[in-house]
């Protein structure tokens, strides 16, 4: 299994980014770089949000940038907006199911297993307004977990967590999606939340370079990385 | 699913309005034939409208200010009460104004009681006296959507460089707003047919509008008729272009945000402004209430049908109307919606004698007197439907459509997962807009109707007509109850749950 990213380029409102890389399967890796630099527009290039210029996006092989984005073999956490706020903690996760208003007996065994796995076992019946920040984020993991995906896009869903809860979400996710053999790719602009991937992929001005061992990329930064991370 | 439903909504949409035009077109066969008449409704219909567009701003100007500028306890019910008129059925607000400034009314009274002449409310000076009635509040409405538009601390700048607000701040806020909501208001007054039936006629106060009602329904002159239909367009489309150009603001949903703190003007000037304003608006209705309460025993049983036929009616548009304004605005492009704005640049009297043209040769027009009027009273609220769906759509897609996106729903899944709980409120609101507009409308039904057919304003102005005004007040609080009753319904039911 392997994500490539094959002489991709896309230009958005005058900003160009270009990235040719390969990502193994079953791996954590992290997008580091500074804001604005085109980490999460990697992932909407990935997702299917945002239209490839030229170049294309491959997984195990098979081009996948010229599907819809619920077609793909990906699943994404935004930065907000993951769950329907009219929905129940329990429809919400089922939407990784089936659209249907009830569920059968089979697919809500499913959703409380995945709520039991996150944390978050008597909280089904819950509307998403009443759970906090970090509970909302296990939530919306639990029915990643459930999406038939191999391929999982974190973008900055935990942005909004201060920064002990953001690694133990972050650890959570390492957890139970590896568990699971998916695939991660993570956005940071924090180096100790990028520590904790396998491999950092670093994105800098549009240019997306290809991953690397986390501890090597931290320990001896490039030059345009180092600028950044003050060294 | 939704774009091929939104297309196919849309074309009917435009077949809706260019089929009866088309007919009135052919029928017309060119405008050389305009008689002394003709151009003196013409004239009327341009002059009452400039007038009462222009007398609407300027009133409008001090209480909008005052009430931008002033909090006070009341502010939220008197921002409602300027709302009224979105849903109040003209009729009723014609014969209020009759009440207070017709032969026996208030205002006669106490100018007998000091020896003065009485006034008339009958002619121009009525038809612009319930045209600013109507049109005043929704002045007021885009004119407080002005002011609130001006940031609090341009105000606060202002107050600390010792700079006057009205030169510095308020006259570019008008100059830049006032346009829009005149050209507003003048193409509500060129469209208005049912002031002009009851308040206006004879050669000094006869609209295109009423006009073309005459030419159908007692001289039977369809080729006249065609030809007014055609200067009256002719007159929506300019007023239309002259909205495009100088950009109308907000209405629907202005008033309601936070006032600035503000320390210029007298705020017993401001009080007295909006105290004014407010009698204008209150007396009016309340002498409807006051004196169709006891009128109620004389309605006759034939009024409670009309009633009946009306709900009927305004559900049936109602009904209609959403279900094209939800197709339309979830077809994801802008053209649709576009279409969508057509209806307000003609008028039911014109596509109703457009209508009444295609359907005479093959059916006798009043046998589809119901059907007609709700379909063209749902055509008639879909501008205003679409406006509000849309921004809800728009919104509900920007924060959750890649989320939808992701979880590959489309279609009706879409709909009901995503767009319709988060479209709930406004869906209410547009819902209640549309079945109250439908519930007080007097157009085309008058072109259509025969005995057995009336709605219930048909029927209070068959009463007002045959001059049995106590009953006819007994109807106008049972049309009033009526339409304020399913605009509640339609829009507390959009609230119910609404929350998350």
């Amino acid at each position: 299994m392997a994500l490539a990213l094959e002489n991709l380029k896309i230009a958005l409102d005058g900003f160009e980014l270009a990235a040719d890389l390969t990502v193994q399967g079953g791996g954590f890796i992290a997008l580091l770089g500074p804001s604005g630099a085109g980490k999460s527009t990697v992932l909407n290039a990935v997702a299917g949000f945002v239209p490839v210029a030229s170049g294309s996006v491959r997984w195990n092989g098979t081009r996948i940038d010229t599907l819809p984005p619920g077609k793909r073999p990906v699943a994404t956490l935004f930065q907000d907006n993951n769950l329907f706020p009219h929905l129940s903690v329990a429809r919400n996760i089922a939407l990784a199911l089936t659209a249907r208003a009830r569920p059968t007996a089979n697919e809500t065994r499913q959703v409380d297993e995945a709520l039991a796995r996150v944390g978050l076992g008597e909280m089904g019946a819950r509307m998403p307004g009443t759970l906090s920040g970090g509970q909302q984020s296990r939530a919306a993991l639990a029915r990643v977990l459930l999406q038939d995906k191999p391929l999982v896009l974190l973008d900055e869903p935990f942005s909004a967590l201060g920064p002990g809860q953001r690694r133990e979400m972050l650890a959570l996710c390492r957890d139970v999606l590896g568990g699971a053999g998916r695939t991660v790719l993570f956005v940071s602009h924090d180096p100790e939340d990028a520590a904790q991937a396998d491999a950092i992929s670093v994105v800098i001005d549009g240019t997306v370079s290809p991953p690397r061992p986390a501890a090597e990329v931290l320990e001896d930064p490039a030059s345009p990385l180092r600028s950044y991370l003050g060294k | 699913m939704a774009r091929g439903a939104g297309t196919i909504a849309a074309l009917l949409v435009l077949s809706l309005i260019a089929v009866p035009i088309g007919a009135v077109i052919w029928t017309a066969g060119g405008i050389a034939g305009l008689s002394a008449a003709d151009w003196a409704a013409f004239r009327f219909t341009i002059w009452q409208a400039l007038v009462s567009a222009g007398l609407s701003v300027l009133l409008a100007i001090p209480v909008a200010r005052a009430l931008a500028r002033r909090r006070f306890r009341g502010r939220a019910a008197l921002i409602t009460l300027l709302g009224a008129p979105f849903v109040l059925p003209v009729i009723v607000a014609v014969m209020g104004l009759v009440s207070i400034f017709g032969r026996s009314g208030l205002v006669n009274t106490v100018l007998a009681g000091i020896g003065l002449p009485p006034v008339t409310i009958y002619g121009p000076q009525g038809v612009i006296l319930a045209h600013v009635f109507f049109n005043l509040p929704l002045a007021v409405r885009m004119l407080v959507h002005g002011w609130l538009s001006i940031p609090a601390e341009r105000f606060r700048v202002a107050a600390q460089l010792g700079q006057p607000v009205g030169r510095l701040l308020e006259w570019p806020m008008l100059r830049r707003t006032v346009p829009g909501v005149f050209v507003v208001i003048f193409l509500v007054c060129t469209t208005s047919f049912a002031v002009a039936l009851i308040l206006g006629g004879g050669p000094r106060a006869t609209t295109l509008e009423l006009a073309i009602y005459q030419a159908v329904r007692f001289e039977f002159d369809l080729g006249g008729a065609a030809t007014l239909a055609l200067i009256q367009l002719g007159v929506c489309v300019l007023a239309m272009a002259a909205l495009i150009v100088v950009e109308a603001p907000d209405a629907l949903g202005a008033g309601l945000d936070r006032t600035v703190e503000r320390w210029d003007g007298s705020p017993r000037l401001d009080g007295l402004v909006m105290a004014l304003a407010a009698l204008f608006l209150i007396l009016p209705l309340a002498a409807i209430i006051l004196s169709g309460l006891p009128g109620l025993q004389q309605v006759p049983v034939s009024v409670y049908a009309a009633a009946g036929r009306s709900v009927i009616v305004a559900l049936a548009s109602m009904t209609l109307c959403i279900l094209l304004a939800i197709t339309i605005v979830t077809h994801g492009q802008n053209w649709p919606r576009v279409v969508a704005t057509l209806p307000l640049s003609v008028t039911a009297l014109v596509l109703g004698t457009g209508l009444f043209i295609v359907v005479f040769p093959f059916l006798r027009p009043s046998s589809v007197a119901l059907p007609v009027t709700a379909l063209m009273n749902a055509l008639f609220a879909l501008p205003f439907a679409v406006r509000i769906l849309s921004t809800a759509r728009d919104d509900a897609e920007a924060q959750f459509g890649r989320l939808a996106d992701g979880l590959a729903l489309s279609g009706w899944a879409r709909m009901r997962v995503l767009i319709l709980p988060r479209i709930r409120r406004p869906l209410g609101f547009a819902a209640g807009l549309a079945a109250a507009l439908s519930m007080g409308d007097l157009g085309v039904i008058t072109l259509f109707a025969s005995g057995g057919q009336e709605t219930l304003p048909l029927a209070m102005f068959r009463l007002m007509a045959a001059y049995q005004m106590e009953a006819a007040a007994g109807a106008a609080v049972l049309l009033v109850a009526l339409s304020l009753g399913v605009f509640w319904l339609f829009d507390r039911g959009g609230r119910v749950g609404a929350g998350a």
